[in-house]
């Protein structure tokens, strides 16, 4: 183990903090203490949606045992940062406290971002994001009899899955055509749209909200939509995307700008402090990935990356290729690779699906060296190792389909759909030649 | 919106036949309700209801797992319904156990109350009066049947799941109950716990016993047949099959305890400890438990082979030497290659479960006249047969399923769980394995868990699960929601996987996460 006296601060205990914060043990003694004043202690913050349905209780949503922090010497504070000093090298808590720092970590994530209309800030009007917005959604439930969720998105979703299991009739508005149809492709977005009707969601499509109305009381009603439709509800769950949860730091000399700007080490301007996660902006991204993203695995990452330059090792950030999941109610996503919500003239598309199962499956690729670019599937699992390793090499999309069923990863005994979908593409490729 | 009304319909209908049976068999322990007739109906009624509850109950529910709100109810959280539930089962095992007679069991004389009521499908089955264990092994078939078939409701999707549902079904209604029984027309009389065929030592411990193994040696070709297959299952049968499949084969594909915990204690799943110090417990118990089962084995065989008179015709001598050669040879191979690879407790057991056969066999070789460390074997075993057979498989085991959760007695008690588990950990292709850098680390897989392992903690390290207590009942993968763990048995290679950082991040680094 490195001995290094050089204390770090890491300002928030979500995935990428706490990442960074156990890795950095493994390969330093210095003092390290991670700052929050959402809860003391590291929880999955994409599980928060299994305590509200009955799923798992709190504790289980912690992935380490209490003990595991004072085991390891890393000092948990709950306290809100208010302000940070980069010259005294300094920041200042809302209860007061200063807290001293040599190294500083700023890993605050995000926030949920605000509807700009009428009515918004009524009571019953809130995003999903924090531990209290659960809380305060728990807090509002049994008064609940319909509710409206704003933004076909992922956490909408969660949200509408959420409150369905509590028996709350859900109306879901999405300002596209289709849900996510931003990321998925027609075909995708209409299946998953189906699938949520089809578990009692009321989908509103190419519906914004024009106003919210409250009573006296300042409790929402309903919502106007600019359709001219009122819906009538006591809650609405604002879930049209997030921003890096920054405020706090406009006028600590750092340089912002949709986020905290930082290089390919994750430093920021300012000396010894480093920014990472969902409220990190990278001045140059690299190649296939975005300046933001606020995504589980890529806060995980930096923070595994980050861990190697405090502990003496520089090193940037080099994540490998894409891959994401979700889950929308029953229906299972993954994808490795990039592929985009339509095909252009760059990106040739395949797609299979089956007759009646919420099974999908779409492969991206060149039209012109046929390189594979990307793969996603709804209700089919696939193994990560050889689509990374695909991807790394840059095989093209017909040795990928060739090699096809080293990706199966549906249980044992279950229908092996990636044999239907490999026969299909090359009778299909037959046909076309 | 109809089928919505005719669910509930059918779900009525199937909790009043289901509930008219539990009435009448109550009604039977109080004021003796006797007659075929009734039993048949009442029986009937339970299975029919029973399943058609089950099917109403998931018939309008999309396909999917859906555990909502079982932190909330009261039965599934430990909450009040657990509690009294946890002790009704208790106060009917102690019951069984020590007061038969409340139940209608009398050994001189005519049955009266639940007992009496069983007679007639006792008489059909057996050509006997029935017996308190019989009404238990009627009971303990009738709740993995029913249950099992609500399980397969349940989880309809996953046809892992429901093959080895029906295979546990099957297992416990032909060859641990109906065969038996059948059996026991033509060859007697036998305990309750020594007519499962499909168990083998060390679960049936008194396999090795007097006069076990002098039924088997004096029973014919048929009971020279169960000795062989008893042995060939011991010692070729059992491993083979856990070196290609897990011990899943066994514990949650067969065994009548896992079978319970599977179908009945599928509710209480998510109740089982995950507490790091209830971990270690596990391993010391476990371990002992395996190293006691060993000890008074030896000296059950100890004192049988003494005995001149025994039915064992066979050259001691030589079968010493051999048995004394082939564990020699075991002991070589395993410590060689595991030792290092093994937690303390584990290599502990193992120790003295290897001393102590060499040191009987050693003694024995020489002369074999007095009782093995100054016990009788059979007064260890009868302790045993008592201490767990009896008070942890039961009680504990199953009663306190709403509290402790399902897999009490395999996680803590089980000295087959033990053996099976060395050799899963140490032999098998067996391993659930992590999907790349997929985990979210949202805790379900740990939380339903029977067994209390933390899946999470290995999946979240993208590192694949290998553990000696995972009796592969595939839960964890089914409830996953990012499609991250998959039970597998091929390719061994990278089963033990190490990884320096979960799958995705191209960056060098040397320390493990």
């Amino acid at each position: 183990m490195k001995k290094a006296q050089n204390s770090v601060i890491i300002i928030g205990n979500g995935i990428a903090g706490i990442t960074l914060a156990t890795r950095l043990r493994q390969k330093s003694d210095c003092p390290i203490t991670v700052v929050s004043d959402e809860h003391p202690y590291f929880f999955s913050r994409t599980a928060l949606m299994y305590v509200y349905m009955g799923h798992l209780p709190w504790d289980q949503l912690e992935p380490y045992a209490r003990s595991y922090w004072s085991d390891h010497k890393i000092d948990l504070l709950q306290e809100r940062v208010v302000s940070l000093n980069s010259t005294e090298k300094t920041l200042a808590c809302a209860s007061g406290k200063t807290l001293r720092y040599d190294r500083l970590v700023i890993a605050t994530g995000s926030v949920p971002k605000r509807l700009d209309c009428p009515g918004a800030e009524a009571q019953g009007v809130q995003g999903l994001y924090h531990k209290q917005d659960l809380d305060q959604l728990e807090e509002r439930t049994p008064h609940l009899k319909t509710a409206v969720v704003v933004g076909g998105g992922l956490i909408g979703v969660e949200l509408a899955e959420m409150l369905q299991s509590r028996g709350i009739a859900v109306h879901f508005l999405i300002r596209e055509n289709e849900f996510w149809d931003g990321v998925l492709p027609q075909e995708e977005a209409r299946l998953i749209g189906q699938h949520l009707e089809a578990h009692g969601v009321t989908l509103h499509r190419q519906t914004q909200v024009a106003q919210i109305e409250k009573d006296d009381q300042n409790k929402v009603e309903a919502v106007l939509t600019q359709n001219g439709e009122r819906i009538p509800c006591q809650w609405v769950g604002i879930t049209i995307g997030v921003q890096p949860n920054i405020a706090c730091f406009k006028d600590s000399g750092l340089t912002l700008d949709r986020g905290i700007l930082v290089d390919e080490y994750l430093a920021t301007n300012l000396p010894d402090v480093y920014a990472l996660g969902d409220c990190a902006q990278l001045k140059n991204p690299p190649k296939g990935r975005n300046a933001l993203e606020a995504v589980w695995y890529s806060g995980r990452m930096m923070g595994e990356t980050l861990a190697e330059t405090l502990g003496g090792n520089l090193q940037t950030y080099q994540p490998g290729p894409w891959f994401n999941s979700a889950k929308f109610f029953d229906i299972e996503y993954q994808t490795y690779g990039r592929v985009s919500a339509q095909p252009t003239a760059t990106e040739n598309h395949w797609y299979w699906q089956h007759p009646d199962k919420n099974c999908a499956f779409r492969i991206a690729y060149t039209p012109d060296s046929r390189r594979f670019l990307g793969v996603h599937a709804l209700g089919i699992r696939l193994r990560h190792q050889p689509f990374h390793d695909w991807l790394l090499q840059g095989a093209d999309v017909d040795q990928v389909m060739e090699e096809l069923l080293h990706a199966h990863f549906d249980p044992e005994f279950s229908t092996r759909h990636l044999e239907t979908i490999q026969k299909n593409f090359f009778q299909n490729n037959l046909q076309t030649q | 919106m109809a089928t919505k009304k005719n669910s509930v319909l059918l779900k009525n209908i199937g909790l009043g036949l289901a509930l008219g049976g539990i009435l009448t068999l109550g009604y039977s322990a109080v004021f003796d309700l006797e007659g075929a007739g009734f039993l048949w109906s009442c029986l009937l009624a339970l299975l029919l209801g029973g399943s058609l509850y089950s099917y109403a109950l998931y018939r309008d529910s999309l396909p999917g797992i859906h555990n909502d709100g079982v932190w909330f109810n009261a039965l599934t959280n430990r909450g009040v319904w657990g509690w009294l539930l946890g002790l009704g089962l208790t106060a009917f095992y102690i019951t069984i156990y020590f007061y038969p007679t409340l139940l209608g069991y009398h050994s001189e004389g005519k049955n009266s109350g639940l007992v009496a009521f069983f007679d007639p499908l006792s008489v059909l089955l057996n050509g006997r009066a029935a017996t308190q264990w019989f009404v238990y092994g009627c009971l303990y078939t009738l709740a993995i049947l029913l249950f099992g078939v609500k399980f397969m409701f349940k989880y309809r999707t996953e046809k892992y799941q429901v093959l080895r549902t029906l295979s546990i079904m099957f297992f416990q209604l032909g060859f641990a109950f109906l065969i038996p029984e059948l059996l026991a027309k033509l060859n007697g009389d036998a305990p309750y716990f020594a007519k499962d065929l499909k168990n083998m030592w060390p679960l049936n411990y008194y396999f090795f016993e007097e006069w076990h193994l002098d039924g088997m040696l004096q029973g014919g070709s048929l009971g020279l047949l169960m000795l062989g297959f008893g042995l060939v299952m011991i010692f070729v049968i059992s491993p083979v099959l856990t070196y290609f499949y897990g011990k899943r084969w066994y514990c949650s594909w067969v065994c009548g305890c896992g079978g319970l915990a599977e179908t009945a204690g599928d509710p209480f799943r998510q109740l089982s400890s995950k507490k790091i110090s209830v971990w270690k417990l596990e391993r010391w118990m476990i371990h002992l438990v395996l190293v006691f089962i060993t000890t008074t084995t030896l000296a059950v065989l100890w004192t049988y082979t003494a005995d001149e008179n025994n039915a064992l015709g066979l050259q001691q001598r030589t079968l010493w030497y051999g048995a004394l050669l082939f564990f020699l040879s075991l002991l070589a191979l395993l410590g060689g290659y595991y030792r290092k690879n093994l937690p303390t407790d584990a290599r502990y057991a193992m120790y003295s479960v290897f001393a102590l056969v060499l040191i009987t066999l050693v003694m024995r070789g020489w002369n074999g006249q007095n009782p093995l460390f100054g016990v009788s074997g059979y007064q260890l075993r009868a302790w045993y047969g008592f201490g767990f057979g009896a008070v942890f498989s039961g009680v504990l085991g199953v009663g306190f399923y709403p509290l402790l959760g399902s897999r009490v007695w395999c996680r803590f008690g089980c000295p087959m769980a033990a053996i099976l588990g060395l050799q899963q950990r140490l032999f098998s292709r067996f391993r659930i394995t992590t999907n790349g850098g997929q985990c979210i680390s949202c805790g379900n897989c740990s939380s339903y868990c029977e067994m209390g392992i933390d899946v999470r903690q290995y999946a979240q390290r993208g590192e694949n699960i290998v553990r000696s207590s995972c009796v592969g009942c595939g839960i964890c993968a089914t409830v996953c929601p990012r499609g991250v763990l998959r039970l597998e048995n091929e390719g061994a290679q990278n089963r033990l996987n190490d990884p320096v950082l979960p799958m995705g991040n191209l960056l060098k680094t040397t320390q493990n996460g």
